[in-house]
């Protein structure tokens, strides 16, 4: 997969999350996912087609997402229910809307399905393609996340 | 701008409602309702005396541009202010928005700053 795919979903999330949340992500390295297993308690996943098809999946561990959730809310959120389920997806909305943005910018024109949002413990994430899995961790103050990007060029 | 005037907020999803509402409470607005669709919206207007909408452009039913159209459409609500939230700075849709009469438009995720910035412009106009 080319990295210029990469990028503008790291950039994308760190600014959805310090715009909507108030909370710093920093990036760590990524790397080759092997197996289809959430790095997270919550996950949201969209799918992407045009110039070419995908899938992007943000997955947040419990910690993490309870404060960034109480940040875009303005109030404290204490377990993963349906409003933290809504949330995600529309924070992997927002990034996916942002990094389209940024590809468009490359010539890269894509369009995006509604996300779904899978709650649990070691659930998977099912990319639509068979093609390499690149993972992306993110630190917070509150714990951590993990973008996934898997395209099919 | 007064703080006090009444917001109507549209949205199918009571998330983004909440995180829109939560950014006018940091502005310094409070009196802020909600529709969850357009032809909800359009009830309230009927209703009730609203000062501006923020409306989201992708909803079931009545979308925000049909909304839009709607409102500018009506004689008593031809001038109100309207806002649009897009998930897409894709600039088709600003073009459909702006032709329709759009007071302005914000692109998520945005800061209470950007929003208020927007909101600035439309009062002065």
């Amino acid at each position: 997969m080319d990295v210029k795919y990469i990028n503008p979903f790291i950039n994308a999330t760190i600014n959805v999350l310090e715009t909507m949340a108030f909370t710093k992500a920093e990036a760590g390295k990524p790397y080759l996912k092997k197996d289809q297993v959430a790095q997270g308690d919550v996950t949201g996943v969209i799918g992407l087609i045009g110039g070419v098809s995908g899938t992007i999946s943000v997955s947040f561990t419990e910690k993490s997402i309870l404060s960034i959730v109480s940040n875009m809310f303005g109030e404290e959120m204490k377990e993963l229910n349906e409003e933290i389920k809504d949330a995600v997806g529309e924070i992997t909305n927002m990034i996916s809307g942002q990094a389209r943005q940024e590809l468009e910018g490359m010539g890269i024109s894509l369009k995006a399905a509604i996300p779904s949002v899978i709650v649990g413990k070691n659930h998977s994430i099912n990319h639509i393609t068979k093609h390499p899995i690149i993972a992306i961790p993110f630190n917070t103050a509150n714990g951590g996340f993990t973008i996934e990007v898997c395209f099919e060029k | 701008m007064d703080l006090s005037m009444k917001i109507l907020v549209v949205d199918d999803f009571a998330t983004m409602r909440r995180i829109v509402k939560n950014v006018l409470r940091q502005i310094g607005f409070t009196n802020i309702v909600e529709a969850d669709d357009g032809s909800t919206a359009l009830g309230v207007l009927k209703k009730d005396k609203i000062d501006l909408i923020i409306s989201d452009w992708n909803m079931p039913k009545v979308n925000g541009l049909e909304l839009l159209k709607a409102v500018r459409g009506d004689e008593s609500t031809k001038n109100l202010p309207f806002i649009m939230v897009t998930a897409e700075a894709q600039k088709d849709s600003v073009v459909q928005a702006v032709q329709a009469g759009v007071s302005n438009y914000v692109v998520k995720p945005f800061t209470a700053e950007a929003l208020k910035e927007k909101l600035e412009k439309v009062f002065s106009k």
